[in-house]
């Protein structure tokens, strides 16, 4: 009697533990696939493009002064890296200035804005402006003010790039956990050390959100305003090789020099996104990993 | 300058034999708006008392306990520490946990240390000494989002209690906290008491934590905010299951309960 009822539950028992193994193994091969996936799929439409532009290139014989096919535009690249790494580096150095003083100016402006309010009354119009105004219609006046042309392509790279680190600082800045400004409060906390132990922890999250977004803009600034010296400018970017080579119809340079700028953006949103990820992967919640 | 935790401290002098340590006379807190939030609260606190505020919300408990902690000024009455206020005198615990994310268990539990310069290898066995005592010594090195509910409340009770101050304050730390968990921190809570020999003021709405964990009770009634009356409770420490479970207890209970009746105006409100 009693091994006649138990039989069905230990049968059910014997049944369910390889069932949900199954089940298991269906999740972890989904993982998996989801994994190589990741990777293989935009490779994979990334090069189905390259392919339908090559074919594109040849089926209707465009020439190539109109549209160069992907071999040709590497091919130029190859040949013409004497010309386009020079320029490459001077673009970069111009960037990676640029993006340096606006992380100074922006998240010096910002502490200076959460310390007074006065600060921030005063200069915050004023930061507005610089960001709204757009760039291309500034940049003239600066290259007539600013005799030294590096230091003219810094500042209009400077004046895209600065505002989203000042104003994702400052939010930062101000978003801390109301307890814990009491807690500093009770402890005596100075001003300094409140900025040091709570403001400054608080507000990184977002000033790496504000890096992410001035990197990009860093780039755009620093070709824009090369583009707009134009070809009496210091004459050496990536900008200036583009603006040349259309002048004499070099399409193939052309493309060669705009894959060199989307890569640097690339590469900077990649590192920026690196640095994000490392100093917060320990402990906020954008960065963690979930179970 | 860091005494050892101060361990089997002499049992906590009898009440009505303690010295003072602060004390609170006709203080007053309207905000603007014209709403009173604390009317004439007179109370005093003395070393080892563990006192309850409790009342239903509204009735300025954690008005009263931001008055001590002096993230508000009394707008008229006086707030007066024996002997003068100095830097070791409060340790607080908040409804939340308040940990900074981004630092480690140790690191948060090191802050009242670090505000004051002291360098954490100065205070490295002062800090892992109460993490053993609230019994999180192998979690030093975690970060607060590793830890449950419970957990981080036992690293901010450390971080208040590790320098030892004058007096603990505590705004209803285990409210958020599930019954069980609940019951095991105030059974910690009160062996760390026994052991520091500290001094608490506790805000709960709860009657049957007030009663397990205080020696005096403050009823608090609202509109304004006030103390209508004040219980003892004199049953001996170490107090654990027998007296949760005892005749006692429960006697202490339905006192407290039917004062808390008529605070509340003898029925309770409507609306609320």
């Amino acid at each position: 009697m009693m091994a006649a009822t138990d039989a069905p539950g230990m049968a059910a028992a014997k049944s369910d533990a390889p069932q949900l193994d199954a089940e298991e193994e269906i999740h972890a091969r989904a993982k998996r696939i989801e994994a190589v996936a990741k990777w293989l799929l935009p490779a994979l439409v990334l090069a189905l493009a390259i392919f339908a532009w090559d074919r594109a290139v040849v089926i209707n014989a465009i020439p190539h002064y109109i549209l160069p096919g992907p071999g040709l535009v590497v091919q130029t690249l190859v040949q013409d890296w004497p010309i386009l790494f020079p320029a490459l580096l001077v673009t970069l150095k111009i960037t990676l200035m640029a993006l340096g003083v606006a992380v100074l100016g922006g998240v010096g402006l910002s502490v200076l804005f959460t310390q007074s309010r006065f600060a921030e009354m005063c200069f915050f119009p004023f930061a507005v402006i610089l960001q709204v105004t757009p760039i291309v219609s500034v940049a003239p006046l600066i290259f007539i003010y600013v005799s030294s042309k590096l230091a003219a392509l810094l500042l209009c790279a400077w004046i895209v790039a600065f505002f989203p680190i000042l104003a994702n600082t400052t939010l930062g800045l101000k978003s801390t956990d109301h307890n814990l400004r009491d807690l500093m409060t009770i402890y005596k906390a100075s001003r300094w050390q409140r900025l040091r132990f709570l403001q400054a922890p608080s507000a990184l999250p977002y000033f790496l959100g504000g890096l992410r977004i001035a990197g990009g803009l860093a780039l755009i600034g620093s070709v824009v305003a090369e583009y707009v010296a134009g070809t009496g400018g210091i004459g050496s970017g990536l900008a200036f090789r583009i603006l040349e080579a259309g002048y004499r119809l070099n399409i193939p340079r052309m493309y060669a020099a705009l894959l060199l700028i989307a890569a640097t953006g690339v590469v900077i949103f990649l590192a920026t996104t690196t640095l994000n990820h490392l100093l917060l992967r320990k402990w906020h919640e954008s960065a963690v990993k979930r179970e | 300058m860091n005494a050892p935790l101060r361990q089997n401290q002499p049992q906590t002098a009898p009440l009505g034999q303690r010295t003072k340590v602060l004390s609170l006379v006709d203080v007053d807190k309207a905000f603007s708006g014209g709403v009173v939030a604390l009317k004439r609260l007179t109370m005093t606190v003395n070393a080892g008392d563990f006192i309850s505020l409790l009342g239903p919300s509204g009735c300025g408990k954690s008005t009263a306990l931001r008055l001590i902690a002096g993230l508000m000024r009394p707008t008229s009455g006086r707030i007066a520490w024996e002997g003068g206020q100095g830097r070791d005198d409060l340790g607080v615990v908040f409804q939340e946990p308040t940990l900074m994310p981004w630092a480690t268990v140790a690191q948060n539990v090191w802050l009242p240390y670090r505000l004051r310069g002291q360098s954490y290898k100065s205070v490295k066995d002062r800090v892992e000494e109460i993490l053993s005592l609230v019994g999180l010594e192998r979690f030093a090195k975690s970060y607060p989002r590793e830890l449950s509910g419970g957990m981080k409340m036992r690293v901010s009770i450390a971080r208040a209690l590790v320098t030892a101050p004058r007096l603990i304050l505590m705004d209803e730390p285990f409210a958020a906290l599930d019954e069980i968990t609940r019951q095991k921190l105030n059974d910690d809570l009160l062996a760390l008491k026994a052991r520091m020999g500290s001094t608490v003021i506790f805000v709960t709405h709860s009657v049957f934590e007030s009663v397990f964990l205080s020696d005096r009770i403050l009823i608090m009634a609202p509109r304004p905010g006030r103390v209508l009356t004040e219980i003892t409770v004199d049953a001996p420490y170490p107090r654990g299951l027998d007296y949760r479970t005892s005749a006692d207890y429960a006697a202490k209970a339905r006192e407290t309960s039917e004062a808390l009746m008529t605070a509340m105006g003898g029925v309770l409100m409507e609306g609320e």
